[in-house]
Formats: C-alpha cells, sequence, structure tokens
C-alpha cells in the first residue's frame, strides 16, 4: 500500500530515495579532519626545513603512513562533498551540472588514489 | 512539474551588511581555496616518493615567495574553515544559535584563525635551520 497521495503520484515528484546521508557525511568527515589537519600542519611545521632523509624516514613510520592515508582519504571525500554543494547552488544548467559532478568525482579519486599511493611507495620501499 | 509560485527565500542584495554573511560566504572560498590547495599536498607526496632531486625541486618551488605566499593564505584558509567549521558542528547540535553567542563565536574564528596563522609563521620562520 503506498501512503503517497494521488496528487503527489501523478507529479511524478517522489522521495529522492536518499535523506541525510550527504549532509551526515561532510558533518563525519570534518570531524575526522579536526585532528587529521592540526597533525598535518604541525609536522609541516616541524619539518619545513628538514632535508630529504628525515622526512623520508619520518613517512617510513606505520603511524605517519596510516595517518597520511587517512588524510588524503578523508580530505578528498570532504572536498568532493563540499564542491559538490557548490556546483549544485550556482551551476543551474543539468547538462553542465551533471558533467561537471562527474569530472569532480573522477578528479578527486584520482588526486586521493596518486596521494595513497605515493604515501604506500615511501612507506613500502626500501 | 513542481509549483511555480512558491515562497522563495529573500536574495541576498535584500539584506543589510552583517558579518554572517561575510563569514559564510567566506566559509565556502576557504573550502575552495584549500580544496585546491591539496593539489600542493600531492604534488609534496609526489615528491617525497620521486626521489631526492624531485623532492629539492618541490622544495625549491614551495619555497619560492609564491610558493610562501600561496602556504601561508592555504594555512589562513585551512585554520578559518576549521574553526568556523566547528562553530557549524555547534550549530548542529542546536547551540550557539542566540544573537549574543553567535556574534562572540563568530569573532572568536577570526581571532583564533588570525592567531594560529601568525603563530604558524613565527614558527616556521624561526625554528629549524634555514636554507
Amino acid at each position: 500500500m503506498s501512503f503517497r497521495t494521488p496528487l503527489g503520484r501523478a507529479r511524478g515528484l517522489g522521495s529522492a530515495k536518499r535523506g541525510t546521508g550527504h549532509w551526515l557525511a561532510q558533518r563525519v568527515t570534518a570531524v575526522a579532519l579536526i585532528p587529521l589537519t592540526l597533525w598535518f600542519v604541525a609536522s609541516v611545521l616541524i619539518h619545513m626545513h628538514a632535508d630529504y632523509v628525515t622526512v623520508l624516514n619520518w613517512m617510513h613510520s606505520p603511524v605517519v603512513a596510516v595517518l597520511l592515508v587517512l588524510l588524503v582519504a578523508i580530505l578528498y571525500y570532504h572536498a568532493y562533498l563540499g564542491l559538490q554543494t557548490v556546483i549544485e547552488d550556482y551551476v543551474h544548467d543539468e547538462w553542465l551540472k551533471v558533467s561537471t559532478l562527474v569530472l569532480l568525482k573522477f578528479i578527486c579519486i584520482l588526486l586521493a588514489v596518486i596521494g595513497i599511493f605515493a604515501v604506500l611507495r615511501v612507506a613500502f620501499g626500501g | 512539474m513542481a509549483s511555480d509560485n512558491r515562497p522563495l527565500s529573500p536574495h541576498l542584495g535584500i539584506y543589510r551588511w552583517q558579518i554572517s554573511m561575510t563569514m559564510s560566504i567566506l566559509h565556502r572560498l576557504t573550502g575552495i581555496w584549500l580544496s585546491l590547495g591539496s593539489l600542493a599536498l600531492i604534488y609534496w607526496l609526489i615528491a617525497v616518493a620521486a626521489g631526492p632531486d624531485i623532492y629539492a625541486m618541490a622544495q625549491t618551488l614551495l619555497g619560492s615567495w609564491i610558493g610562501q605566499v600561496l602556504m601561508w593564505t592555504w594555512a589562513f584558509s585551512l585554520f578559518y574553515h576549521l574553526c568556523n567549521g566547528i562553530r557549524h558542528l555547534f550549530w548542529d547540535a542546536g547551540r550557539g544559535f542566540e544573537i549574543r553567542a553567535f556574534y562572540i563565536t563568530g569573532y572568536s574564528v577570526w581571532i583564533i584563525s588570525g592567531a594560529l596563522t601568525v603563530v604558524a609563521i613565527l614558527f616556521a620562520y624561526t625554528h629549524g635551520s634555514h636554507p
């Protein structure tokens, strides 16, 4: 049995089948990024003038490698959610909007994978 | 078809300027700017993975005056987006909506993110061996 009104059915504008998922994901990634970004900024400040070997040894550490992977992954997830909202707000042409969103998703995933790969390569490298 | 004559929220031009507007717009702008800044992070990670020569090149590039200016705008953007983001999380929890709290937290975001940026800059230029 359907709870929708006949008018609602006729208009065809039903539930979008998703509710608070986007909103919630944006908040959860934001909370995760608080400690991660603070840790990263502190690390960058400490290693700003360090030589290559020091930075390499730093990234060899399992804790650092795991935190960097988390940072890159969550950062791009959060960035995608935020930029998606901006595009949805300001791009009104449907085709342009959808293609921009798809392109944005590809770019975010590509950059995240490149970043994670670079971290793992250093972490597992000799 | 959705009804076309639903009530709309007033457009931006109708409001007197308020600090909340600037802060809200700046939250978006810093978010966009930080997304671009993430490219520098990826570039730096690639440089570490690619070996000492490429890393030295990246350090030179990021350490150039334009690199440094970009770094500090990203640092401020990060601190601002972080502080104002925490403010947003409190709103999501239903707190901080009173006019007084709204202004206090708003100005606090400016002060704290500005202070953190200055502290970061001071730390960067006074600690460690300079090239």
